[in-house]
């Protein structure tokens, strides 16, 4: 008796929370699932009643050539961008600035900064104009008398990429720097002076006091990335073709291009797995061990 | 922390299913008096939002206590349907009034989005004025009308005398077979390789205007068609080379550069600047481009009716009857929510009376479907290329009457961008397409050509 009350008492103060995550997290991601088993359309007879269908829409999807080739390009532009570019990038970053001096740090900061303060739209479009054929980077380099590239018609991953983790470093260089201004410093020292070098140091020391920092923000920007969408849709529309049409752009095409809302929602449904994967991942392979 | 980690992760990929699932949901009701008209206005098309400010100010001078809420949708072509028809889903913001592509009608009719007209019509005494096509074309699956023409078009080659003179082309020009058109671009090309010899639209962000203007007008000149006796043909071989056409110009530096046509905004681009300017050649477009260069239009040109030719584009081999034209159209319509039907029918019959349909057919080159507008001499001195369109209404082609056409415009658009971009040969595409179709419409509606 005592123990169900003791019970009752821990969840009730939760209660507030636990609904409201259910009822605007778990709710959509429900949803989602739901949506992709039917037909739901934007016109014709299915937009006025919208039929159970099973699986036809994945059955569909799996046989589409695009998904598998979308698929990869969504799992290229994560690792690239978010999990290479932004973590190694902000990483090297908080690194490199914690010994810089102060005025070179909070020019190089406010810089870095200046691209994740802006609205996503506004990067978006400040990339395409970077990128664009007769844009910043192609005048910049005519003008060292370097022969341009049509970036976002040639390389549009590469552009996208690029774009990307120009925008999103910020983030994770403000998280590693939280991180490894909380090493303790004698630790570094002490392996000093066991002879160890700044590498080692670094590999046996930083990394893993700040491992569940990376751990938080691998996980914190690969979901981002995972469902970047204007960015990409501003600079190349998922073009040319299909050669940069993640997830997220496949999924508004058919949902709001085509007008196939129920088969949009299975592509959604789909990036939810993904993301899904991705987290336990980094949960199993990161775990905290007790310390 | 258990419990936040396990609901961050799916979490940001949720956000688009949010707004997926979201759109079915919505309610409350309009106020009673107010009719809501929806319609687009984007780059050079603004004679719809012209036409419907004036109409407003008589409707409401004439029917007082009713307010007319205009919803200028600022959209390129299918985003327009697209924005339209998450307006209809929720009786909120679902139009009364509503600016409707004579293709959609009657997949719109199938998904509940509008209201027959017929018994407004029946009492309507104007309604005899319009031409059977016309109210043909307004038609639902089931034989009831939902939508008044607004005038419909046809499309044909326009040229810029100038640049085929530098290519040595006579002003009368007139290619009898794709070959010749081809000749006559690889000409200009070499005349000046700083122009665009040909243009026409193609890809997925030109929409429905790559597939009608685009490829529709090659297929149809090969003597196969995309629908037969209520089936869907695949494996023609007209579609095929309709494809090849595509991949030669894009593929030669005939038409713009891929980059170029795919721009969402290259429709205004050639007609507003490229044309006048003689950065290209010749163009594959509508009997409404000249609307563009009228005084009323929003790049007026007054020299363009000595600088610019038309000539109709020709069949593939030049077979009968020798050249081709597709033909469409828009309408207005009532929205099947409407709370105010007989204020909104009112608003439909002002905006497309006598006087309304001749101006809008007059600002927007378009080819009137009123035999009154028809016979007026305001209209057919309007512009002199007004006869040349409207003779092609003799061998003009209607797209596949089917509420499953938007669907199946939809893989064209996909194969044509696929060709124009190497990313596929034009067998490929097309086998992808028949797939796509069959998929759609179901094995059992299709049969090979």
């Amino acid at each position: 008796m005592a123990v169900t009350s003791r019970g009752a008492a821990r969840v009730v103060p939760l209660a507030p929370a636990v609904v409201l995550l259910a009822l605007f997290m778990l709710g959509p991601v429900v949803w989602s699932f739901y949506g992709s088993f039917t037909n739901a359309a934007l016109t014709g007879p299915a937009a006025l009643n919208p039929e159970w269908i099973g699986f036809d829409n994945y059955t569909a999807l799996f046989g589409d050539p695009n998904f598998p080739k979308s698929l990869w390009l969504t799992v290229v532009f994560l690792f690239l961008s978010a999990v290479v570019g932004q973590n190694v990038m902000g990483i090297l970053l908080a690194g490199l600035l914690r010994s810089a001096v102060k005025p070179v740090r909070s020019i190089a900061s406010t810089v870095v900064v200046a691209a994740w303060v802006l609205p996503e739209i506004v990067a978006a479009f400040a990339a395409y104009a970077f990128f664009h054929t007769e844009g910043t980077l192609n005048t910049m380099l005519a003008g060292v008398g370097i022969a341009g590239h049509d970036w976002l018609y040639s390389t549009p991953m590469l552009a996208v990429i690029l774009a990307n983790i120009w925008r999103g470093t910020a983030f994770s260089m403000m998280v590693y720097s939280a991180a490894l201004a909380e090493v303790p410093p004698e630790l570094t020292e002490a392996a000093q002076l066991d002879g160890a070098n700044g590498l080692q140091r670094l590999a046996w020391v930083t990394l893993p006091v700040i491992r569940r920092s990376i751990s938080t923000n691998l996980m914190l920007t690969t979901l981002q990335t995972l469902s970047v969408f204007t960015l990409i849709y501003v600079m190349t529309g998922g073009g040319p073709g299909t050669d940069s049409s993640t997830l997220p752009i496949l999924a508004y095409q058919e949902a709001f291009k085509f007008a196939q809302v129920g088969y949009g929602t299975a592509i959604a449904t789909v990036m939810i797995i993904v993301g899904a994967v991705f987290s336990v991942i980094y949960i199993r392979a990161l775990r905290p061990e007790v310390d | 922390m258990r419990t936040a980690r396990f609901f961050i992760a799916p979490v940001t990929a949720a956000a688009l299913a949010l707004s997926l699932g979201a759109c079915g949901s919505g309610g409350g009701g309009s106020d009673d008096a107010t009719i809501k008209v929806a319609y687009q206005k984007f780059g050079n098309f603004t004679q719809a939002d012209e036409l419907f400010k004036d109409v407003k100010v008589d409707f409401e001078e004439a029917n007082p206590g009713v307010t007319v809420e205009l919803v200028p949708i600022e959209a390129q072509q299918n985003d327009y349907f697209t924005k339209l028809a998450l307006m209809n889903r929720s009786p909120s913001t679902a139009p009364d009034v509503m600016y409707e592509d004579t293709y959609m009608i009657k997949s719109d009719v199938e998904a509940g989005y509008l209201a027959p007209l017929d018994d407004y019509l029946a009492e309507w005494d104007e309604w005899d004025q319009f031409v059977d096509s016309a109210k043909e074309a307004g038609a639902g699956d089931d034989g009831k009308t939902y939508g008044v023409s607004m005038g419909t078009d046809t499309r044909g080659l326009w040229f810029n005398k100038d640049v085929l003179a530098k290519a040595g082309l006579p002003e009368d020009w007139a290619p009898k077979s794709w070959d010749e058109l081809l000749e006559a671009a690889r000409a200009i090309k070499e005349s000046d390789p700083d122009v665009v010899p040909f243009n026409m639209y193609s890809g997925k962000p030109q929409g429905e205007a790559a597939v009608m203007q685009g490829f529709e007008m090659l297929l149809y000149g090969t003597g196969d068609t995309l629908y037969e006796d209520g089936k869907w043909v695949l494996g023609s071989q007209g579609f095929i080379e309709s494809l090849e056409f595509i991949e030669t110009v894009f593929t030669e530096g005939l038409a713009p550069t891929p980059q170029q046509a795919l721009d969402t905004n290259i429709g205004n681009t050639v007609q507003a600047e490229w044309l006048p300017e003689g950065k290209v050649g010749i163009a594959l477009d509508g009997s409404w481009v000249a609307g563009n260069w009228l005084e009323s239009g929003v790049a007026p040109w007054p020299e363009w009716s000595e600088k610019m030719g038309t000539a109709p584009m020709p069949t593939q081999d030049g077979q009968e009857p020798g050249a081709v034209s597709m033909s469409g159209g828009w309408t207005l319509a009532m929205g099947a929510g409407s709370e105010n039907p007989d204020a909104a029918f009112e608003f439909i019959s002002m905006a497309l009376n006598r006087e309304n349909s001749l101006w809008f057919d007059v600002a927007n080159s378009q080819i009137a479907v009123r035999t009154d507008v028809a016979e007026d001499p305001e209209y057919t001195e309007s512009n002199p290329t007004t006869e040349f369109f409207t003779d092609l209404v003799d061998v003009t082609h209607f797209r596949p009457a089917t509420s499953d056409y938007p669907k199946v415009s939809n893989e064209i658009m996909v194969a044509m961008e696929s060709v124009m971009t190497g990313q596929q040969t034009p067998e490929e595409a097309a086998a992808v397409y028949d797939e796509a179709v069959a998929g759609i419409v179901g094995d059992e509606n299709t049969i090979q050509g």
